[in-house]
């Protein structure tokens, strides 16, 4: 048995039967990490060492009936930009190369409430900006299927980890695809949950009114499993909502009977790959077999939730990021003889391209005189959208719709044009702009043998329904037990 | 052409730090003079991943001070952020708010020589206060402390409706007195937390188009913004007499030269994209709510200054300077509880008091004894245990020690000499030393009797009972 | 709206951000580009909408006036720069 093979309810009933203990669940995981970690990059700091020690503790409170928690001892990922109290917590950025947070994100003391134990904080694109995780100051995270290819991002660390069985599961965070556009790329299962869902306390902003913390794992049950810890109100997020506790485990029913599912159509126009398509629409016809109802609907709005997004984020993300200036923490430059070299040498060294030029892009949009042009205009355009979807939502159930437009790339292939990376973003960043659930899961592979990713859309809140009809699909398909990461170089 | 030609506009921003036990947007205590950054937390030290959460305390306290200075209350309300560099904004931006502050339109009335007027509020809204930087003299550099980061603050915006610098000293004082009175600020103008950014231009009279209009930024004393005032009016009218043009401007009060100075910082054309702050909900607040907060209002000077008139048959003036401040007032209120001569009660506030918080530049909140202990002071002069001479020396001591007059007048030995006896030999002593001033009185020179007594308070160190004095005096001169 | 390059260094110097002379065609270029695509809102009809500000509803989300104090300063204090006696040092600032 390949213990790291095995999904988290796996490895809990192994732990129940006690045919596996915490401490080997660890090692195997650290065995594969010393393995696979040279091959992928998938981490930027390694809390290995560390973790051993801690294992062998909770084994020993486990056993000892102090400590519950039926996910004492699980292994996690961590994405780079979710700080953990006395570790390195980079956002994959010189400016933060050396940052230690004095502080746990809340979804970092509810992961601690259950003993679970953290193997290392994940690569991703500096400051969650980015779409193939190339845009890390340390490293470029290896796509496990192809290490040629990128595993997408921004989360792409936690992506690449998952894929490639180096943590079972593992957080990140989606701005505007950040969770789902890797999750497909890498052939796993992505959650962004509804804004609010789950505290963003912790999690460094890029986009405050976008970014949601979200999962990576092996299969729907999991990301329940997962969801399940995570979610729920935190006071010191004011944004997060007051909701009922749920079980989301519950909500896996393996039924999709009469599930009213809504495909718009202009979610596979012209610049969606066409076997990316071909795959989608087989997806769909399982729907149908399982007993859904599939309708075609006209939902007009990726290109402008595409532009709206840019607007948005990149101003809010120039205001989140000037802290970053190099005087109570970080990246301070060696060249200054004032105050004001201080700043602009910090900036300027300290971030990276694609950083500066969305900062610049939202000082642009924020300033005088263009203010009413694009942010307030792009304030509205977002009610348009979230009216649009719930439009839609009167008469279905979900919407359907492929995770990005193409597989994963090549490393180095959209490098050089902004433009054209962001549109790697087409189909996810307007279930941010209205604040919706959205799960990526894989449905297939294409003729390279790349996985491609299938999204699922919900009601706010109403992360039951895509759980379980994702979960539904899974089920019939199987697609782990039919295809798996080659590492091919 | 002569400067009574020129008329001079002035209008205010204050600002007051509120009085909450914690900040504005974390749980960090605001106590002021704390050991540098013993009073921080993540939130308020803006480090990476944190999140601000409104503390209710300061919309009440804002909506408070908007009720009594007569503003309409904003239903729907919202927090911007103000976005620039400074080493003392750990955020790089500031949380305050932009068009939709939680007060606005509101109006104080001020009296000046007599004549009264209204100066009109813009709005009040609610906003976090910066860090502090001090200067290192050794390196040359400058520290940060971020205790004051994040410090609830209100911004108070004047109309330019004050015409002289008598006039924005009368608004500030008022100002002040409102909300001290309120509880919402303890307006402490030495520690910063009730200061002033001051605009000032000059137009000719009649004209009704504003002139250029130039600011002095945090200003923290009466007695320097009218200075400066006075200063800048004056350079304002010399440059446009001379030909030349006023530059809206940031300036400087240096109060020890008596001048204003540009700041030199120009190369910033500031810009400061403000926004909504995404990581904070909208303020609604229902009817129900302002009419809470104005049932619960507690009672205002102008209320107290009529008691003052017709209950205690003070003067007007009287009334007004009592009334001035909220820790004046409350002494007199509490001393005439127990004295039975509101009169004097007053009078020893208005003068003597008032002196010493002068020539010691204290406020009337850092005095540390109560109203009872300044009835006793009085009760002991009526008595005639210490005489008006010595009570001002047991008052100057009540300044420095928490100590009850009593206590003072027996550590010191200033019990006032009654002892006909003891009186009778210092006042025998005097005229035996003084014959040329027996000589003048018997003359007819009444003064001489003036010169005499004060010669016998001399050698009785003040003690002796000056009535008693007086009588044996004269009795002996007969 | 075509983005100038006086514009562009404008903006870059309110981010605090210097760009090196050969990265300001790209720069130019780039949020050019970017803009142009950004426009695409302006075709929108939105008459009448409100504005999104967060992704929410709710308001008078407010927290107790209450003290509890933060107990790792010393864990930011070890990530100034530059400390001197508890605070951060920095180059004098002209006030």
């Amino acid at each position: 048995m390949d213990i790291t093979e095995l999904t988290v309810h796996e490895l809990q009933e192994k732990l129940k039967s006690k045919e596996l203990t915490i401490t080997d669940i660890n090692k195997a995981y650290i065995d594969r990490i010393n393995e696979k970690e040279k091959d992928v990059q998938a981490f930027i700091t390694l809390t290995t060492d560390e973790a051993l020690e801690t294992s062998k503790n909770i084994e020993e409170s486990v056993n000892k009936g102090e400590i519950k928690g039926e996910l004492a001892g699980i292994p996690i990922g961590i994405k780079d930009n979710i700080c953990i109290n006395g570790v390195k917590t980079t956002c994959a950025s010189k400016m933060l190369e050396n940052f230690i947070a004095p502080y746990n994100a809340t979804v970092i003391e509810k992961i601690n409430d259950e003993n679970m134990i953290c193997l290392g904080k994940t690569n991703m694109d500096e400051f969650a900006m980015g779409s193939s995780t190339e845009n890390s100051y340390f490293k470029k995270t290896k796509n496990p299927w192809d290490l040629s290819r990128v595993p997408g991002g921004s989360s792409g660390g936690s992506a690449a980890a998952v894929a490639s069985n180096m943590v079972p599961w593992a957080l990140g965070s989606d701005t505007g695809g950040s969770i789902r556009q890797p999750a497909g790329c890498c052939g796993i299962v992505g959650l962004k949950p509804t804004y609010g869902l789950i505290s963003r306390y912790g999690l460094i902003a890029y986009a405050s009114s976008l970014d949601q913390i979200g999962t990576f794992t092996k299969d729907v049950e999991d990301t329940a499993i997962l969801l399940n810890i995570i979610a729920g109100h935190d006071d010191k997020d004011t944004t997060s909502a007051v909701q009922e506790k749920k079980d989301y485990t519950k909500a896996l029913k393996n039924d999709v009977k009469g599930l009213k599912i809504a495909v718009p159509k202009e979610f596979f126009g012209d610049g969606i790959n066409k076997e990316v398509k071909e795959s989608i629409e087989k997806a769909i016809e399982k729907y149908k077999e399982l007993g859904a109802t599939v309708e075609e609907v006209s939902l007009d709005i990726a290109d402008y939730s595409l532009a709206t997004y840019y607007i948005i984020a990149c101003a809010e993300a120039s205001s989140n990021l000037g802290r970053f200036d190099g005087i109570r923490y970080g990246y301070r430059s060696s060249k200054f003889n004032n105050l004001r070299d201080i700043y602009i040498n910090s900036r300027s060294e300290g971030f990276g391209d694609e950083v500066k030029r969305r900062i610049i892009l939202g000082t642009y949009v924020l300033s005088s005189g263009y203010y009413d042009a694009y942010y307030k205009k792009a304030q509205q355009v977002r009610t348009l959208v979230k009216n649009r979807f719930d439009e839609i939502f009167e008469n279905h159930d979900i919407i359907l719709t492929p995770t990005a437009p193409t597989t994963a790339f090549k490393i180095g292939e959209k490098s050089d044009n902004p433009l054209e990376m962001y549109l790697s973003d087409i189909c996810t960043v307007s279930v941010n702009i209205a604040g919706l659930p959205g799960l990526s899961m894989p449905c297939d592979v294409n003729s390279e043998g790349m996985p491609v990713g299938m999204q699922l859309i919900g009601k706010r809140f109403d992360e039951e329904t895509i759980l379980n009809a994702a979960y539904t699909y899974e089920q019939a398909t199987k697609f782990r037990e039919k295809y798996k990461p080659t590492f091919k170089k | 052409m002569s400067i009574e030609e020129y008329e001079t506009v002035i209008g205010l921003e204050v600002h007051a730090e509120l009085s909450t036990k914690t900040k504005i947007f974390c749980k960090c205590p605001t106590k002021f003079g704390a050991e540098p950054n013993t009073q921080v937390c993540p939130i308020c030290m803006a480090m990476p991943g944190t999140l601000p959460v409104l503390n209710e305390k300061v919309v009440e306290y804002a909506v408070k001070a908007g009720i009594t200075i007569n503003c309409e209350i904003e239903r729907d309300s919202k927090n911007d952020r103000k976005n620039y560099f400074y080493p003392d904004l750990p955020k790089a931006y500031q949380i305050s708010q932009y068009d939709k502050p939680l007060c606005k339109n509101g109006n104080i009335e001020i009296t000046v020589d007599e004549e009264k007027k209204k100066i009109g509020i813009t709005r009040i809204h609610i906003e976090e206060d910066a860090g502090k930087l001090n200067h290192d003299d050794f390196g040359g550099g400058s520290l940060v402390d971020l205790n004051r980061a994040g410090v609830p603050l209100i911004e108070i915006v004047s109309e330019p409706d004050m015409r002289s610098s008598k006039e924005v000293d009368a608004y500030l004082k008022k100002l002040k007195a409102i909300l001290e009175y309120i509880e919402v600020s303890d307006c402490k103008m030495q520690e910063g937390s009730f200061r002033a950014d001051v605009n000032v231009s000059i137009r000719k009279k009649g004209q009704t188009e504003f002139g250029t209009r130039t600011e002095m930024k945090n200003m923290n004393s009466f007695r320097s913004i009218v200075r400066a005032i006075e200063y800048e009016r004056l350079r304002q009218i010399d440059v446009l007499e001379n030909g030349g043009k006023i530059e809206q401007e940031t300036l400087r009060w240096d109060d020890v030269s008596g001048r204003t100075f540009s700041m030199r910082d120009k190369e910033d054309a500031q810009d400061y994209r403000y926004f909504p702050d995404p990581d904070l909900v909208a303020i609604k607040l229902s009817e129900e709510y302002i009419e809470n907060i104005k049932n619960n209002l507690p009672e205002l000077p102008e209320s107290r200054k009529q008691r003052y008139l017709e209950d205690y048959k003070l003067t007007v003036k009287e009334a007004d300077g009592l009334t001035a401040s909220k820790y004046l007032s409350n002494l007199f209120e509490e001393a005439t509880k127990i004295s039975n001569n509101p009169k004097a009660v007053c009078n020893w506030i208005m003068s003597d008091i008032s002196r010493i918080l002068n020539e010691r530049e204290l406020e009337p909140s850092d005095i540390k004894f109560s109203g009872e202990d300044l009835a006793e002071l009085i009760d002991l002069i009526e008595k005639g245990t210490i005489s008006s001479a010595i009570a001002k020396k047991v008052l100057e001591k009540m300044f420095d020690e928490a100590k009850k007059p009593e206590d003072i007048i027996k550590e010191n030995g200033w019990i006032q000499i009654s002892d006909e006896g003891a009186i009778k030999e210092v006042v025998l002593k005097i005229l035996e030393a003084n014959p040329q001033s027996v000589a003048d009185y018997k003359a007819g020179k009444e003064k001489a009797l003036g010169f005499l007594v004060g010669q016998a308070m001399k050698e009785t160190k003040g003690q002796a009972n000056p009535q008693m004095l007086n009588q044996m005096f004269k009795d002996e001169l007969k | 709206m075509e983005v100038k390059k006086e514009e562009l260094l404008h903006l870059a110097n309110l981010a605090r951000l210097k760009l090196q002379d050969n990265e300001i065609e790209k720069y130019l270029l780039n949020l050019q580009d970017i803009l142009n695509y950004a426009n695409l809102i302006n075709k929108v009809d939105v008459e009448g909408l409100k504005e999104t500000i967060g992704e929410r509803d709710s308001y008078n989300v407010f927290r107790k006036d209450e003290i509890d104090k933060f107990d790792n300063i010393e864990g930011m204090i070890k990530n100034f720069p530059e400390e001197q006696d508890s605070m951060i040092r920095v180059p004098k600032v002209v006030q």
